[in-house]
């Protein structure tokens, strides 16, 4: 085990004017972990990984992140270009809908390679098979690398997204529903190449989602959320099958049975 | 390796009018190295939710449980991952594994998730499978679409694939023949002799008196109803 987290949270806090974002959430993540959290649509957990990834302005709080080259260090408070420097390498966003994370416009090759160009790679060549790897990584037959997402159902869309996001082996994911909006079979393939990659690559993942068997699979840890605030959090089977508190007792008990 | 003391537990069900449902007080006991223990009580004797207690899946209210120089009883989370990765094992009755993933990758993950290379992984699983006559074509596909039995003994190949100096077995020789259940119990044998320790719930009372060196009678555990 690693003696450091890669991430501390502590004390987000954010308000819409007088209504609560999220409030004084904090935990850790370690490398390798996978985070889910869960609720209901306007608990908050949204906008807690917005305020996390750095998409919107925290009013309190700090996230360390265990930087390369300086160790923790409070990305909120980071200047632009360092904080873009990370986006682009050592994180990812994996979002809900994947045409919010492709360039609708470009190729699915070009998806891929662009950010391989952001972090400097130059050899269209190298990055050309790099792209092609990572298509068949996420199984987009190589033969569409040139086809523009606009072209591709749903599913691998989210697929497409998810290598674009990869390809520059981040050290930690944020998937705001990667699941959602897609069909069960196809969600089931997204599961078992999720859980793949974060045993190959050695990811760590926060994963905000409302369907509990999806964190049940993929996340190690579960921090359950209700009007802003963080009311459980533990080991993800121990808080799906013995819930302390009555909003997750609810929410579990609320599951239909297939 | 296993002691267990004092330990209790009561349910609160919030959204039922909080009742509160008391299902163990003050269990102690404790199981040696290359000792395999059987509990026994009838149906809702707390059987189940003791392994499950033991095995960090429900929370504890008071006492300790310790696994080596774990104590499960207040443990992070991350100290459970741990201990499960390293030490604990647990064969369930059920199987909950990703959808699509084939039986050979489901059974070599516990090696994958310690770093062990995935040819040996996947070769040390197939063993396992084939001993279990988990027939090669079925290698392949997804456990999801097996049999119970089939399930069953995916779910024992996980649990023995990776020498675990604890193991929770929840009746693993329940729905199968003859032939397999025989073959279970010398994985429970030859697990003992290298110095596991286990706790098991076996109904079937001849595998148990075979394989098990002592019985604990949970219904001393159930809190008395005044």
């Amino acid at each position: 085990m690693s003696l450091q987290p890669l991430l501390d949270v502590r004390g987000i806090t954010k308000m819409y004017g007088r209504r609560i974002g999220c409030a004084d959430i904090n935990f850790d993540l370690w490398p390798g972990e996978v985070m889910g959290i869960v609720g209901e649509s306007g608990s908050g957990k949204s906008t807690l990984l917005n305020c996390l990834a750095g998409y919107v302005d925290v009013d309190d709080g700090q996230v360390f992140f265990d930087t390369r080259n300086e160790g923790m260090k409070d990305t909120l408070r980071m200047s632009e270009p360092e904080r873009r420097m990370l986006s682009r390498t050592d994180w990812a966003f994996v979002h809900q809908h994947a045409r919010d994370g492709l360039r609708m416009s470009v190729s699915a090759g070009g998806n891929v390679g662009e950010r391989l160009m952001a972090v400097g790679a130059r050899h269209y060549g190298n990055i050309r098979d790099e792209a092609i790897d990572w298509l068949e990584r996420v199984e987009i037959h190589h033969s569409r690398i040139d086809d523009r997402p606009t072209a591709f159902s749903g599913g691998m869309q989210q697929r497409l997204q998810i290598a674009r996001n990869l390809v520059t082996g981040p050290r930690l994911v944020f998937m705001d529903e990667p699941t959602g909006g897609l069909d069960v079979s196809v969600q089931a393939r997204l599961l078992d190449l999720l859980r793949s990659l974060v045993r190959e690559m050695g990811l760590s993942a926060i994963i905000v989602t409302h369907d509990l068997a999806v964190v049940r699979l993929l996340a190690d840890r579960l921090m359950v959320m209700k009007d802003g605030y963080v009311v459980e959090s533990g080991l993800t089977d121990q808080v799906l099958d013995d819930p302390q508190h009555s909003y997750t007792q609810l929410l579990v008990s609320s599951v239909l049975q297939v | 390796m296993i002691t267990v003391s004092n330990l209790s537990k009561y349910f609160i069900l919030h959204n039922q009018n909080s009742a509160v449902i008391p299902v163990m007080d003050q269990a102690n006991f404790s199981v040696s190295k290359g000792e395999c223990v059987a509990l026994v009580g009838q149906s809702g004797a707390g059987k189940s939710t003791l392994m499950r207690m033991i095995y960090g899946n429900y929370v504890a209210q008071s006492g300790d449980i310790w696994i080596g120089d774990t104590n499960v009883v207040g443990a992070t989370a991350r100290d459970i991952i741990d201990l499960r990765r390293k030490s604990l094992g647990y064969v369930s009755q059920f199987l909950r594994v990703v959808p699509r993933v084939p039986t050979r990758d489901v059974v070599a993950e516990p090696l994958l998730a310690l770093g062990e290379e995935q040819a040996k992984a996947r070769s040390n699983a197939e063993e396992l499978l084939s001993l279990l006559n988990i027939p090669e074509r079925l290698w392949d596909l997804s456990p999801t679409t097996f049999s119970g039995g089939e399930q069953q003994r995916v779910n024992i190949a996980r649990g023995f694939v990776y020498d675990y100096p604890a193991l929770l077995l929840d009746e693993p020789t329940a729905s199968l023949d003859v032939k397999n259940r025989s073959i279970v119990l010398g994985l429970v044998e030859r697990a003992k002799a290298r110095g596991t320790a286990i706790i098991g719930i076996f109904h079937d009372e001849a595998a148990r008196n075979q394989v098990c060196d002592r019985i604990i009678d949970v219904t001393q555990f159930t809190p008395k109803v005044a």
